[in-house]
């Protein structure tokens, strides 16, 4: 396939974009974060998403969704990016939808997916138990027993936790540490006894849960994934997330980059814009190819999602690991050409590092991913 | 169209199946393996001078040129099928051209009929090698500054004074060149492009030792060279617009060096091979992680440049940039060169002997602190960058 948007995603990302101008530019986040808005997010505004399609793009007709594709979804988060717009798409729109469809379990796609896709209910992903990401550790434990499962064990850095109806989670059903063999994903309603949230408010002003499972009873009908055979499963919705939160990074960057080369035309120093030096210009020359690099790359990685090549793995840790790295760059020169004021609060520029920061680390940093795509090539 | 596509496909595999000889589908072992043609070249062998008399004749040396020049007559796709077919059976390049790479395009804008029927069929067969007259000794990074002057003699010109880093100068035929016209002018408006054979009397050549201990570029004088007025290409005293339209094709150039080439093992199989492992992976975790980010970005590279095609194709072109593929495909060659000496340890470190094929890692990593100097250096590419596609003042 061509390396090229067609006009129909051209007329998708300029809808966005202007719906995104008009409802919720960074103001909209300033907004949200000085009022404490509990969810970290406006759900009103989520509903509006929801009614443009966003909710739906990647889930099938037959369960109310668009099956529009991943490039388009890409496109929408990219466009997020740029205004620092939070909402579920990750959470919910493609991690939680990637796992019930990955799943392939009929019964549960038709409970949740219609509703996600209009925009009723969200869903959570929480796969992590350790600081660092480390998917493929698994504790908490899903004990069999003649009416379903008992869980047990804790779960850090859930994305919009607080909200969610329901909580994707992994367990192992199976002991031992191999995370191909014995781990399962499980449906977890919100109001399940024994489920614990404890919410924490994140720099980027998104919020995450850490969940503490104490005897939870599941019914057999909750059990998403085959049984031991979680882990393939999760490792492609992964992917699909890394892919998605790539494109976000991406949208960032060329946001925070636009913004500081317009700073660095207009700001004048000894009676000159500072963009006539030389030591600056040079270093916005490179944050430019920096970010070409990253167009390729996320554009790529979203058409081998929609191919359902098998290369995701690789285009996911190189789009990842890419876009984490310029995007830091591109924020960080942000603040620093921008000067003291791009210390203020007062002023937009230091949102972008924040969400940067949060983007990076979730589902693998650059380092994490730079390690993973040497594995994948062998060495 | 994809049918006609599938045909096309057809011939061409079976015309290379029946044409390109069997010691011409493997990768070059070294530079002497490129065959770059011209009045003097040596042959390596029957079977080097076989593929590019059969490759020249059917235009394929330049496949997107016209076929009323000799060229080939492809279109993108047809060019893209030529390119896999290739690849297919590790065909080697059949002739290594400034001519095709850098002149060729320029004379197909800027040329007359006259000037294109005579210069560009003998390119495309590889009987006539040129040379490119830019640089001057005053004139590097500022190469406008040039001063090289051919005053108007009547019927035509005369030319002194002196170009230097001319690639091959030694081996060239003819030469491109930059010339002053208009002394009085400011400096871009005096500048005419002129062609003229190297066997001209008056001009003299010296090769320039680098510190790769190889000499790829002259220095080149002009003592009352004669140049006849039809050698003049375009307007006169316009010729700063085509040295810069052909420096985009020379950039361009420079900057595929980046990216590995096809059936050439990768930095990661190379290190796999040579050094130490540990469980399937490379045991020092700090050159691994080096050899990563290289990878890393050399995928990204490779899909920039696929991505930029594909947007000329649909003509949302990522136009002026070429000067940043320029920049970064230098700067990943040589990283990449540095990293091949730190892989291949004490064997890195020999300069002469068959073992080490005459030194070629150290004079290749040597040789490959030059390509972000040469057509203009990084940091030109990078005031380019800055002032052209970002519009940053000054």
């Amino acid at each position: 396939m061509a390396l090229v948007l067609n006009e129909e995603h051209g007329m998708l990302r300029d809808a966005a974009r202007s719906f995104l101008d008009g409802r919720a530019p960074l103001s909209h986040l300033r907004q949200l974060r000085d009022d404490s808005i509990e969810a970290g997010f406006s759900t009103e505004l989520w509903k509006e998403m929801a009614d443009m399609g966003w909710a739906a793009i990647i889930i099938p007709e037959a369960f109310g969704g668009l099956d529009y594709g991943y490039t388009g979804l890409g496109l929408v988060l990219e466009e997020c990016g740029r205004t620092l717009t939070p909402s579920p798409l990750l959470s919910t729109a493609l991690l939680s939808t990637s796992a019930l469809l990955l799943s392939n379990n009929e019964d549960l796609c038709s409970q949740w997916l219609p509703e996600i896709a209009s925009g009723e209910k969200l869903l959570a992903l929480a796969c992590e138990e350790t600081r660092q990401h480390h998917p493929d550790k698994v504790e908490t434990i899903a004990d069999s027993d003649e009416s379903g499962y008992r869980l047990n064990g804790q779960k850090n850095a859930v994305m919009d936790g607080g909200v969610a109806d329901a909580f994707i989670v992994s367990a192992r059903t199976h002991s031992g540490e191999d995370p191909n063999v014995g781990v399962s994903l499980f449906v977890i309603p919100e109001d399940s006894e024994g489920l614990e949230l404890e919410i924490t408010e994140l720099l980027d002003n998104h919020r995450s849960a850490k969940l503490t499972l104490t005897n939870v009873n599941l019914k057999r009908e909750h059990l998403l994934s085959p049984l031991h055979e979680g882990w393939p499963v999760l490792r492609k919705v992964l992917d699909r997330g890394r892919i998605g939160m790539a494109a976000e990074m991406l949208g960032l960057s060329q946001e925070v980059f636009e913004r500081t080369t317009r700073y660095l035309q207009e700001r004048k120093q000894f009676g000159v814009p500072i963009g006539t030096f030389q030591a600056l210009q040079h270093r916005a020359a490179v944050l430019y190819g920096e970010i070409e690099l990253c167009k390729s790359v996320v554009l790529k990685a979203l058409q081998a999602l929609d191919e359902d090549s098998t290369k995701v793995p690789l285009l996911a840790s190189l789009a990842k690991a890419r876009c984490g790295q310029t995007a830091g760059l591109a924020a960080a020169e942000g603040i620093q050409m921008h000067g003291g004021i791009g210390m203020t609060d007062e002023f937009d520029i230091g949102f972008f590092i924040k969400r940067w920061r949060s983007l990076n680390q979730q589902l693998g940093d650059s380092r994490y991913h730079l390690n993973r795509f040497a594995e994948l090539r062998g060495y | 169209m994809s049918a006609d596509l599938n045909s096309f496909r057809e011939e061409v595999r079976s015309w290379l199946d029946d044409n390109c000889p069997q010691e011409m589908r493997s990768p070059m072992v070294s530079e002497k393996d490129a065959c770059w043609g011209g009045r003097g070249f040596k042959f390596q062998s029957e079977a080097q001078r076989l593929w590019l008399e059969r490759m020249g004749a059917k235009g394929w040396t330049a496949p997107a040129w016209p076929k009323e020049y000799g060229g080939g007559g492809m279109d993108r796709d047809q060019l893209k099928i030529l390119k896999q077919e290739m690849a297919a059976i590790k065909a080697r390049p059949a002739l290594f051209s400034f001519g095709i790479s850098m002149l060729g395009p320029a004379l197909l804008k800027y040329g007359n009929e006259t000037q294109m029927q005579t210069y560009l069929p003998p390119i495309v067969r590889g009987e006539i090698r040129w040379c490119q007259g830019y640089s001057e000794p005053n004139a590097g990074s500022d190469l406008a500054n040039l001063q090289a002057p051919a005053v108007d003699r009547g019927d035509h010109y005369e030319l002194n004074g002196s170009k230097i880093w001319t690639s091959y100068g030694d081996s060239g035929d003819w030469m491109f060149c930059l010339v002053r016209t208009d002394p009085d002018a400011p400096k871009h408006a005096g500048i005419s492009f002129m062609l003229f054979d190297m066997q001209t009397p008056g001009i003299s050549v010296k090769p320039i030792r680098l510190i790769s201990g190889r000499s790829p570029f002259c220095e080149v004088f002009f003592a009352d060279v004669r140049i006849p007025k039809t050698q003049q290409v375009g307007k006169l005293n316009k010729g700063w617009s085509i040295a810069k339209y052909l420096l985009t094709h020379e950039r361009e150039m420079i900057s595929w060096k980046g990216l590995s080439q096809s059936g050439v093992k990768s930095l990661s199989e190379t290190a796999m091979d040579v050094m130490e492992t540990c469980n399937g992976s490379l045991k020092d975790p700090i050159l691994r992680a080096d050899i990563a980010r290289f990878e890393l970005d050399e995928m990204a590279f490779a899909l920039t440049i696929e991505r930029a095609r594909d947007e000329v194709k649909a003509g949302v072109g990522l136009g002026a940039a070429s000067s940043w593929f320029k920049y970064f495909g230098t700067e990943l060659n040589k990283q990449r060169q540095d990293l091949l000496m730190d892989i291949h340890g004490s064997d890195a470190l020999a300069w002469t002997g068959a073992a080490s094929n005459d030194g070629k890692l150290a004079r290749d990593w040597l040789r490959s602190k030059g390509n972000s100097i040469e057509g203009g250096t990084s940091e030109i590419q990078l005031n380019i960058v800055a002032k052209h596609i970002l519009g940053l003042p000054g």
